[in-house]
């Protein structure tokens, strides 16, 4: 393949990637929406479309029209780039997320990912510690009370689990031995005693699993840990003062983020895209997918439950759980992966 | 395929330039459209409908920063136990002593921190300072 | 190709660096250090170092820069007046230190232009290659790294630690004597 051809198809993945993004995000504040509803014995989105499935379209219509107000105390270059940074940044991780087996097509082998490099967990990795300065300057050059405090609560927050975040994954390296995500989901494919999965969850990382789940909830600025934009006390948090698509970039930043964790969540724990497999050949392009799919969005459902279910944590209760449990935890969880690996190879 | 192994990383330069071409669109657009209204009460900071008082930046916990510091540590840590995960099964029990050495040296600081209260907001802190 | 990289990010690398130093507002300084950052990690990924173009980003860019945002959040940092008059020392000093500089800069680039150097353990590879010279030809320095990073938490909660009550007690005893004195 020429070095043109090969660039051009990763843009046009690119573009299709981002786009389905964009659509999984509507239609996950659509699902939370409904879920949420349902959880809360009402209906959620009925009127627009059937079961309101033209809910997000609407939405995003009316944010596009909405007065775009840059308020006149705030640090405007600053406030400007901010949700752009935090969008963009939340985009970017996809790049490296293999979402299928690589496709046979044209005599040609592409994979199903913009692109696959050597490092692509630390890319991840790096982007998401870049994420936390669309969110620090936003309340920065807001200039205001809410937006300040609920900036720096939410950047000690997601600095602090990011550490934890960080030491989770070891457990799931040590298995792999390899950053590439293809790698370490072809690590994952097959079974062990016959029936069960060759997945990491399975394979002593299932504490591992639970450390990640929770260092990701607060990295995402999810409940329980939502405290950079508990409404009862901070108004908005950092997006205070944010009005129209700037605020929506926010909005989608933080569910792009989500999607990201759910799928980061399938590829090192659940096997990625491994599943069964059977019937005619067009079954085996598509079922991959299908079973990758179903994941995330079994990730992206307890996202929701959990918002529907549980308090929210007090700032001092999360900054020592997040220190003073969640990080010892992770490192046992890396020596006692080290010793059972290093023994047995 | 491209041999060179730099060339797998050019798609990411377009992905940016493909995540900017959503963004900035939505960016330009969003300032085009939709109507605009000044007036006063709107211009003021948000602070629940009342007035605000005060200035914004006033000081804040030292407490932020020193979480600041004590990330950048524990995420060299992390950092140096990458490789050490991806070779583990290279270097068998003397891979897992020589962390195990390492691990326990950054554990001490981390009781050193724990029973110094450098982590303790809220409760606990206020408790030690209304004691004085 | 890859010589147009490595000149178009060796620009915005510079670029980046010079912007630090015009600019007036502190954040901006602080985000144009991120720029150089992000275009170090890109020129580390030129020469093949993948691992340490990620680390680079995350400990850099990710961790150590929040921290300087952090600081400029935390301070009130404002814009800082430039121009009016220098120091005739900055004067005095500064431009024949420029100079001695730039002389040791073009003799360092002619020397070395003829000759490529080759360090210890520099062959480019995936990040399985450093890892190896990491814990095995370089574990004693690897080691001393904790006992670095120990050493680092502890200046850091001895600087920013919060008040322990005897101190506290001793303080507020001495400036109540202030202000019986005053």
């Amino acid at each position: 393949m020429s070095l043109g051809l090969y660039l051009l198809v990763g843009f046009i993945k690119s573009f299709i990637i981002i786009n389905v993004y964009l659509v999984v995000f509507a239609y996950t504040v659509w699902a939370e929406r409904k879920v949420l509803g349902h959880i809360q014995n009402r209906w959620g989105p009925t009127k627009v479309g059937p079961f309101g499935l033209l809910q997000p379209i609407a939405d995003g219509v009316k944010l596009l029209f909405k007065e775009d107000m840059t308020p006149p105390f705030v640090y405007q270059p600053i406030f400007t780039i901010a949700p752009v940074l935090a969008l963009v940044m939340s985009l970017m991780s996809v790049a490296v997320i293999p979402i299928a087996p690589a496709l046979h097509l044209f005599g040609y082998d592409i994979p199903m990912q913009v692109t696959d490099i050597n490092i692509g967990l630390l890319f991840i990795l790096g982007v998401t510690s870049i994420g936390v300065y669309g969110i620090a300057l936003a309340g920065w050059s807001s200039n205001s009370k809410y937006a300040m405090l609920g900036g720096l609560r939410a950047s000690a927050q997601m600095i602090s689990y990011e550490a934890s975040l960080g030491l989770s994954l070891i457990g799931v390296l040590i298995m792999s031995g390899s950053f590439s995500l293809q790698e370490i989901v072809h690590q994952q494919e097959g079974f062990f005693w016959g029936f069960i999965p060759n997945w990491n969850i399975f394979r002593g990382q299932f504490f591992g699993f639970f450390l990640y789940i929770i260092a990701a909830y607060a990295e995402t600025n999810r409940v329980p840990f939502d405290l950079p934009e508990a409404e009862s006390e901070l108004g908005g948090g950092y997006h205070t003062e944010y009005s129209s698509m700037k605020w929506s970039m926010f909005f989608m930043a933080e569910y792009h983020n989500m999607i990201t964790v759910a799928c980061l969540a399938t590829l090192l724990f659940l096997g990625g895209w491994s599943g069964p497999v059977i019937g005619p050949p067009i079954l085996h392009t598509l079922l991959p997918l299908a079973w990758f799919c179903l994941k995330v969005a079994f990730f992206l459902f307890i996202y929701i439950w959990v918002r529907g279910t549980m308090p929210r944590f007090r700032y001092d209760q999360l900054m020592a759980f997040g220190w003073k449990v969640l990080l010892p935890l992770a490192i046992l969880n890396v020596v006692v992966t080290a010793f059972f690996v290093a023994w047995f190879s | 395929m491209p041999e060179n192994y730099y060339i797998r990383y050019l798609p990411l330069v377009l992905h940016l330039v493909a995540a900017l071409l959503i963004a900035l669109p939505v960016l330009v657009l969003t300032t085009l459209i939709g109507r605009r209204k000044k007036f006063a009460q709107k211009m003021q900071a948000y602070e629940c409908g009342i007035t605000p008082t005060g200035d914004t930046r006033g000081r804040f916990s030292v407490k932020f920063y020193l979480v600041g510091m004590l990330f950048i540590l524990f995420d060299v840590e992390a950092v140096f136990l990458y490789p050490w995960a991806i070779i583990l099964k290279e270097l068998k029990m003397f891979g897992f002593w020589e962390m195990l050495v390492y691990i326990g040296v950054v554990l001490v600081g981390f009781f050193y921190i724990v029973k110094k209260g450098a982590i303790d907001w809220g409760e606990t802190a206020r408790v030690s300072v209304e004691n004085v | 190709m890859e010589l147009v990289l490595f000149w178009v990010f060796a620009a915005i690398c510079i670029g980046g660096a010079i912007n630090l130093l015009a600019q007036k507002h502190p954040i901006n300084s602080a985000l144009s250090l991120v720029v150089v950052m992000a275009s170090l990690a890109v020129e580390y990924l030129l020469l093949g170092a993948e691992f340490v173009a990620a680390v680079q980003v995350i400990i850099y860019a990710g961790a150590i820069m929040v921290l300087f945002i952090f600081v400029i959040m935390l301070l009130n940092a404002g814009e800082e007046p430039h121009g009016g008059k220098t120091s005739l020392v900055a004067k005095l000093v500064g431009l024949p230190a420029l100079g001695i500089l730039a002389v040791m800069l073009v003799w360092a680039l002619t020397a070395q232009a003829g000759g490529s150097v080759a360090v210890a353990g520099a062959e480019p590879g995936p990040p399985q290659v450093i890892a190896r010279l990491l814990f095995n030809d370089f574990l004693l320095p690897f080691e001393v790294t904790s006992v670095l990073v120990l050493i680092a938490i502890m200046g850091a909660v001895v600087l920013a630690a919060p008040l322990q009550p005897h101190h506290a007690a001793k303080i507020l005893a001495a400036q109540a004597g202030e202000g019986g004195q005053s």
